[in-house]
């Protein structure tokens, strides 16, 4: 599957993209002339306070809400409603609870009208990438909550996107279930090499996994900022360098 | 309403010896059903209720057996089911798909709903006189009038469980690329059959009971018919086997249709 990412390049760009809604007849400016370039491969953590826009940003990128101004280009070529190139993990799992596994993770193939052999034979891998080849036949009611969320992360590499968008994929996970998960989003991101954007609520979820953190301000009138995570992977929760990077992404909210 | 609280067993809280799970699960359920019966049969038997009013068990089954052996129900048997299953048939079939098309496309909806209110607030029974001018003392104004009153379970069944399918998977299917006619075959229908399941177990309990209105008003066979007539020729046993023939039509109705929803839905492990 190399020859195929190599020649991909999953680049995004933001233009002047602003949102505002409108909540009890008055306007919300939620984010306001955010411009941002994502390289082909790169992992974008986006952070910052409840609120401030986060998820709205991702929705735009999927295509699934609309810009009032501004636009989204991927690879050059400004964007308009759903794509491709893009798929979403989004916070709940949102499987079909009729479908099986396999049937779930075959789905977003489905749809787009490939064979059922073929879908699920793709299906199939990525099952065994998130590690649930024992669960292939079983109905999401039989699954726990971080193996639902698997499946779902499952159902968006099936259908080999060039940009992975989640949106806090781990937030309702345990700790524990969460740091496993961590590891194994990392390591199908460096094999799949797909552009990543991520939204969450957990700085060091962005210091494990991003390349750089862009910070959305709650403030309308303050910039957006970005910050590089100069740190080599795979990465080390308890190396010093992360440690200390991990305290410069709390500084930013003015946590110690 | 959930599905469950249908068939909840009614008789958890009795104490039965944990030897056997199958013979207690068994005794849990059809306890105070077999109670009931006891007590009827004890009671009758004993003379502490009227035998003339409610005769003994074994009274009305042997006047059952002997009225099926003469040949005497089978006819009404099947003019009934004729009756009811013509009139459930064309209710579904007009039911389910106005149903999901009025679920998905609000302007429809929009346009069809107030005269639905209109129709549904006025009682089948009601209409049934109009009918009968409009139709005829025949069979069409007893089909019509059953399917008039078991059209609105299932259509509001369907309707609602359209409606109620989660916003959430609708939109995920939307954000793989799904067109909209796919979204509906592959997300919402499959979401909506639980809810048309119920619609249809309503509706078929609504079509034998009005069955039974429409035989008792105007008809000179069937099984409702020949509840009114026993009654009228003083004929209790035969009265109550003809109820318990109705009684049994029900359950049998509905067995059937959860049969089919676990085969359809054995995702959804409505047993649990
Ligand atoms: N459909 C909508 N209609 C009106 N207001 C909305 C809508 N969607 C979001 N908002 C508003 O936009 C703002 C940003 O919402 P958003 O969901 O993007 O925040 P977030 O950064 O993801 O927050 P959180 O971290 O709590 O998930 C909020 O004030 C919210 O009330
Ligand atoms: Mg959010």
């Amino acid at each position: 599957m190399s020859e195929i990412t190599e020649s991909r390049r999953g680049e995004v760009a933001l233009r002047g993209l602003s949102k505002s809604f409108a909540l009890n007849g008055q306007r919300l400016n939620v984010l306001r002339d955010i411009n941002l370039d994502v390289a082909g491969g790169e992992a974008l953590a986006i952070v910052g306070p409840s609120g401030c826009g986060k998820t709205t940003l991702l929705r735009i990128l999927a295509g699934l809400e609309v810009p009032e101004s501004g636009e989204v280009r991927i690879d050059g070529a400004p964007t308009s409603g759903v794509g491709r190139e893009r798929a979403i993990i989004f916070q709940e799992p949102r499987l079909l609870p009729w479908l099986t596994v396999l049937q779930n993770v075959a789905f977003g193939q489905s749809v787009r009208g490939a064979s059922q052999e073929k879908s699920e034979a793709r299906a199939r891998h990525y099952i065994e990438l998130v590690g649930l080849s024992g669960f292939i036949n079983a109905f999401p009611r039989q699954l726990s909550g971080g193996m639902a969320q698997r499946v779902g992360i499952a159902r968006a590499l099936t259908v080999q996107p060039e940009i992975l968008l989640l949106d806090e994929p781990f937030g309702a996970l345990d700790a524990m279930t969460k740091l496993t998960m961590q590891e194994e989003l990392a390591r199908i991101w460096a094999e799949e090499k797909v552009t990543m954007l991520l939204v969450t609520h957990d700085l060091e979820e962005a210091a494990f996994l991003a390349d750089r953190v862009l910070v959305l301000p709650l403030e309308k009138g303050a910039q957006p900022r970005v910050i590089n995570i100069d740190l080599p992977r795979p990465r080390a929760r308890s190396s010093a360098k992360f440690v200390a990077l991990r305290s410069r992404l709390m500084a930013e909210f003015g946590l110690h | 309403m959930s599905i469950q609280s249908l068939d909840l067993p009614q008789a958890r809280a009795l104490n039965l010896p944990r030897a056997y799970p199958a013979l207690r699960s068994i005794a849990s359920r059809y306890g105070l059903l077999a109670g009931f019966l006891a007590l009827w049969q004890v009671a009758a038997t004993t003379g502490l209720v009227n035998p003339t009013v409610f005769p003994p068990l074994d009274t009305i089954a042997s006047a059952l057996i002997e009225a099926l052996a003469k040949g005497r129900l089978w006819g009404d048997i099947a003019i009934s089911l004729q009756r009811s299953g013509i009139a459930f048939a064309a209710a579904v079939s007009l039911g389910v798909p106005l149903g999901l098309l009025m679920g998905q496309i609000r302007p429809i909806e929009r346009a069809l709903d107030p005269i639905l209110q209109f129709f549904r607030q006025t009682s089948a029974l009601a209409l049934y006189p109009v009918f009968i001018l409009l139709l005829g003392l025949g069979e069409t104004s007893k089909v019509f009038v059953i399917f008039w009153a078991t059209l609105f379970p299932i259509l509001l069944a369907t309707i609602g469980g359209v409606k109620e399918v989660d916003r959430k998977l609708i939109e995920m299917a939307h954000a793989f690329g799904a067109a909209r006619i796919v979204i509906f075959t592959r997300v919402v229908l499959p979401a909506a059959v639980p809810a048309i399941f119920v619609g249809l177990r309503l509706s078929a309990t609504t079509a034998l009971l009005l069955l039974i209105a429409a035989e008792m008003i105007g008809a000179n066979s069937g099984l409702g018919f020949q509840v009114m007539n026993a009654q009228y020729n003083f004929e209790i046993p035969l009265m109550f086997a003809a109820i318990f023939l109705l009684a049994f039509l029900g359950l049998a109705a509905n067995a059937l249709l959860i049969a089919a929803q676990r085969r359809l839905c054995r995702w959804s492990d409505i047993n649990a």
